[in-house]
């Protein structure tokens, strides 16, 4: 397996921007039927555009796609997606934390910070996941999983719209596995098996 | 298909914006830094969320190349100026005029005409007022309802020289097009511009908007409740604080309310999980305003 299954994972984090809405769309509606841990998702969106997006996500997934409030605990089976112009970070007690600092790679929310603050707290009970896009978010934010042990995948540059965005992870720290959007479904699927097994 | 431990190990040319000397902040360190702070100066940073306090900190570090936590209490000890520096530096002072335009559109159309309805002059707190972009707004805001000489309004913030900017009124030019934007999507009667004059690149407010407005060094945190208000705007301030002292801070400014007075919080905060959260009722979920309903 290419996952270490006693790691006992505890959430999902995935970052995407220019090109990713295609990915992270299938991949939500390619979850399997019981997929329990909680996916946090940061995507690159319109800072003033405050609706229409998670709806538009929660169409086809499997679990329903929320954003947090602050302080909103982070529960199982849910899909939680940065609001627009707040940074979204995890605080210990399982809680969420939302903030108005600064940008951070031209960006509000950016990936590095919910990648960041998610390692700090799940450290190797993390999967990290970085989609297709157009900047450098997210790469120190991949590169901080990995030291604190979790697991980093990211989608094939050979089948992003953009590769800027996982070129430039894979630039500065191992990725455990390049997965097109199809395989990445698989992992979660093989994931789950192992999980319910246990 | 997930048998091989593939592995991608790249060359570098990509250099992280930190520097490598500069020491990781841990949570042990944050508790030696507020520790330091209030038996130096009082202020009490204990109950700030960890997360955005810690990146704030490591910030700091950054930005004035200080390797250590260590070192940094020393400066901090050893130095006022120092400390007022980093207490500008810790608070977040990002803002918007206008910031979420329908939260304005809401407060025109019915929390004011509302409020108007019982009384012909009112009073306003914004709590955290932080570089003075909602004070401004509000103040145009009133102009255009032509009502702005019937209220008083209060601007606080617990860094001194950020109330000063917000008193003198001064923003970058580059950051009116988005101010501008955000009038025009909370459809104002005319164009911002009418409010500011350009001067070396910088948008210098009308200063009449601004006549019947106070600005107060003022903690949240640690100050008493100094008066009572009809209107009170505490928006993106209290993420910035854990559950513990939301809970601290909601009391008293739900203690700064007027029975039937107003309290707008930020687009994402929540008084749901709030001890106090009986004392109010929900005025509009989406825009996050809320009623006193008891005393």
């Amino acid at each position: 397996m290419g996952f270490n299954i006693s790691n006992n994972y505890k959430a999902v984090v995935i970052g995407g921007s220019a090109g990713s809405f295609q990915g992270v769309t299938k991949i939500l509606a390619g979850l399997p039927q019981d997929f329990e841990l909680p996916i946090i998702m940061c995507l690159h969106r319109l800072k003033h555009v405050r609706n229409g997006f998670v709806e538009a996500l929660s169409i086809k997934s499997i679990n329903p796609v929320v954003e947090p409030s602050d302080k909103e605990s982070i529960k199982r089976g849910k899909v939680y997606l940065a609001p627009s112009n707040y940074h979204l970070s995890m605080e210990l007690g399982n809680t969420f934390s939302l903030s108005t600092e600064d940008m951070v790679n031209n960006s509000r929310p950016a990936i590095d910070i919910t990648l960041e603050s998610a390692a700090y707290i799940f450290k190797e009970k993390l999967i990290g996941i970085l989609l297709s896009g157009a900047n450098r978010d997210g790469a120190i934010g991949m590169k901080k999983i990995k030291e604190r042990g979790g697991l980093t995948i990211v989608q094939d540059p050979a089948e992003c719209m953009i590769d800027t965005m996982p070129k430039a992870a894979l630039s500065i720290t191992s990725i455990d596995h390049v997965l097109r959007t199809d395989q990445i479904i698989q992992f979660f699927s093989e994931l789950n098996k192992s999980t319910i097994k246990q | 298909m997930f048998d091989s431990q593939k592995m991608f190990t790249g060359a570098g040319g990509f250099s992280e914006h930190s520097s490598e000397k500069i020491q990781e902040v841990e949570i042990a360190d944050l508790r030696k830094i507020t520790q330091a702070i209030k038996n130096c100066y009082g202020y009490d940073f204990t109950d700030y969320a960890i997360s955005s306090f810690k990146r704030r900190i490591q910030r700091i570090l950054e930005l004035y190349k200080i390797p250590t936590v260590d070192q940094l209490i020393k400066k901090i000890e050893s130095s006022v100026t120092f400390f007022e520096e980093f207490l500008a530096e810790i608070t977040v002072n990002v803002t918007e005029m206008f910031r979420d335009p329908s939260f304005w559109r809401e407060v025109r159309d019915h929390i004011i005409p509302n409020i108007l309805l019982n009384h012909d002059t009112f009073s306003i707190w914004h709590a955290g007022c932080s570089s003075g972009e909602e004070v401004y707004s509000m103040a145009i805001l009133l102009k255009e309802m032509d009502i702005l000489d019937k209220v008083n309004i209060i601007a606080s913030d617990i860094d001194k020289p950020i109330l000063t900017k917000a008193e003198r009124g001064e923003y970058n030019m580059k950051n009116m097009e988005l101010n501008e934007k955000n009038y025009i999507r909370f459809q104002g009667k005319s164009s911002l511009r009418d409010y500011y004059t350009e001067k070396n690149g910088k948008a210098v407010m009308d200063k009449s908007l601004i006549e019947r407005v106070s600005f107060r060094n003022y903690d949240l945190v640690q100050g008493n409740v100094f008066n009572k208000f009809d209107l009170v705007l505490c928006r993106n301030v209290m993420i910035y604080f854990n559950q513990n002292l939301q809970n601290t801070v909601l009391k008293k400014l739900y203690e700064s309310l007027f029975r039937y007075g107003y309290l707008a919080i930020g687009s994402k905060e929540s008084l749901i999980w709030c001890e106090i959260a009986n004392k109010f009722i929900v005025v509009n979920n989406e825009e996050k305003i809320y009623k006193k309903i008891k005393e």
